[in-house]
């Protein structure tokens, strides 16, 4: 059984948007601590992410943000010299325990990166890659039903069903990234990880992307990086603040942009930091 | 930060306006109650005369809300001053309205003798001034504590409102002949006492400005 998450106590009823107590926590994160050799980018960590919600990660650069997201599927494993201390529990299951299956880990925890990196093949075969590599069909048609689903829930399907076989990098900036999205969602991932999803892409793209993510976490539980804070106060139920490597304040996001409780959070969200 | 100088001059610009827009008013309502109190014509016209300027200040102040809004997306205290600004500038013109009026019913009684039943008005028209003058003295400071305060006060303008009522009505009853005058009066009072309701209105937009706490219909 996971517990129910706890979130910071607002002053006063604020949340509308979230009904917080009704969700069970996805990913737990306890007394995490993260090391670039060193160098310490990330100090005691506790956090619990609700499922089926979209939090934010908003903090100024360099302040740990995209590090925390990537020790949540162990994206950090591949960087030489780093080291983790602490606990990241996804459904309770410990995902740093030694024995830990990461490519399980890999295939619950998408990920979808700032710069868009399809594959120089077919939408198709990018959609079906994952599905392939972890033979995870059985069949012709299910990995056909199973990129058509993919690309229907990342809203590329009307725009791609007559283009399947044509190169991926045919597409434009912003539906070579909702195809980044459909290759992760292809896999069935409960938890999708999001770092800066929007960062290069045009209004009306971007408007695509946060519609896509708001419809998303009726299924999946969604973690975003940005530096848009309009963004995270757009798309998300709740909002994590962090600083120099420390989560200041995680609270709904209504009250984040209305009246967060740490001043150095206001300072930041007014545009008075520093 | 170029960008967020920008912003702060522009919240600046936009205190400046509703404090305009606050003395403004204030001084309406003053000379409004002078006019009465003192029977002088040309000071209730004064107050008639400048309704306009108020009316304009309300619009300056609307336009700079919704420019920031568009422009800035102001968020925490920014969004609740502006916020707390956009709600308080008609608020503020509606006071300006219920001078006019009071001024409107000094013409009318100025034509007739006068009546002895000034002092309890203006006792609450003083109550009424200085409150409005607390209340953004409290909004200036961004200070909750006596916005709260200020609130407080409104129980005093209430309870003459209510002597003067059975006041003018005894008077309505013992002397039929000095009715209509006793009426405008009591309007007068009325008048004040919607006064009263609106500064507490902008004390409640100070402690949501100040503490991002609702105490809207609360006490």
């Amino acid at each position: 059984m996971s517990t129910p998450t706890q979130i910071v106590a607002p002053k006063f009823e604020i949340s509308r948007r979230a009904a917080l107590a009704q969700r069970e926590t996805k990913i737990a994160v306890a007394d995490l601590n993260f090391f670039y050799g060193r160098a310490q980018a990330l100090h005691d960590i506790n956090l619990n992410i609700p499922e089926r919600m979209v939090m934010a990660f908003i903090g100024p650069s360099g302040c740990g943000k995209t590090t925390f997201l990537r020790t949540l599927n162990r994206m950090n494993d591949v960087i030489p010299g780093t080291r983790v201390e602490g606990k990241v529990s996804i459904d309770n299951q410990d995902v740093y325990a030694p024995g830990a299956d990461v490519v399980e880990l890999r295939r619950k925890v998408g990920m979808v990166f700032q710069k868009s990196n399809p594959f120089p093949k077919s939408i198709f075969d990018n959609v079906a890659y994952g599905l392939r590599i972890n033979r995870l069909t059985s069949s012709k048609s299910e990995l056909a039903d199973r990129v058509e689903e993919a690309l229907t829930d990342a809203a590329l399907w009307s725009e791609a069903k007559d283009r399947l076989k044509s190169s991926a990098l045919g597409l434009s900036g912003g539906q070579q990234q909702r195809l980044c999205i459909a290759r992760a969602l292809a896999i069935r991932p409960e938890v999708i990880l999001m770092d800066e999803p929007a960062s290069a892409l045009d209004p009306i793209a971007t408007s695509k992307i946060e519609e896509l993510i708001v419809d998303l976490k009726k299924q999946y539980t969604i973690v975003i990086v940005t530096h848009n804070m309009q963004q995270a106060a757009r798309v998300s139920d709740l909002t994590a603040f962090f600083l120099l490597g420390k989560l200041i304040e995680v609270n709904a996001t209504e009250k984040v942009f209305t009246a967060p409780d740490e001043k150095v959070t206001e300072d930041y969200i007014t545009g008075r930091f520093g | 930060m170029e960008v967020h100088r920008h912003l702060d001059e522009e919240l600046d610009a936009l205190r400046d306006s509703i404090l305009r827009l606050g003395g403004e008013v204030e001084a309406a309502l003053k000379r409004a109650m002078h006019a009465l109190i003192e029977r002088d014509s040309d000071a209730a016209r004064e107050v008639l005369e400048h309704d306009d300027a108020i009316d304009q200040l309300e619009v300056e102040v609307d336009r700079q809300c919704v420019d920031i809004f568009a422009l800035r997306q102001p968020a925490a205290r920014d969004l609740r001053f502006v916020m707390s600004v956009a709600k308080m500038a008609p608020v503020l013109e509606r006071i300006g309205d219920h001078a006019c009026n009071i001024a409107r019913a000094v013409f009318d009684l100025n034509n007739e003798p006068e009546l002895k039943n000034h002092i309890r008005l203006r006792e609450m028209g003083e109550i009424a001034s200085s409150m409005l003058g607390q209340a953004l003295d409290a909004f200036t400071k961004n200070d909750a504590g006596a916005a709260r305060e200020v609130i407080k006060r409104d129980a005093e303008i209430n309870e003459l409102y209510n002597q003067i009522f059975h006041d003018l009505i005894e008077m309505m009853t013992k002397e039929p002949a000095t009715a209509t005058r006793d009426a405008r009066l009591l309007f007068v009072a009325k008048h004040l006492e919607r006064i009263g309701d609106y500064v507490t209105d902008i004390c409640e937009l100070t402690v949501y400005m100040a503490e991002a706490a609702v105490i809207k219909h609360r006490h």
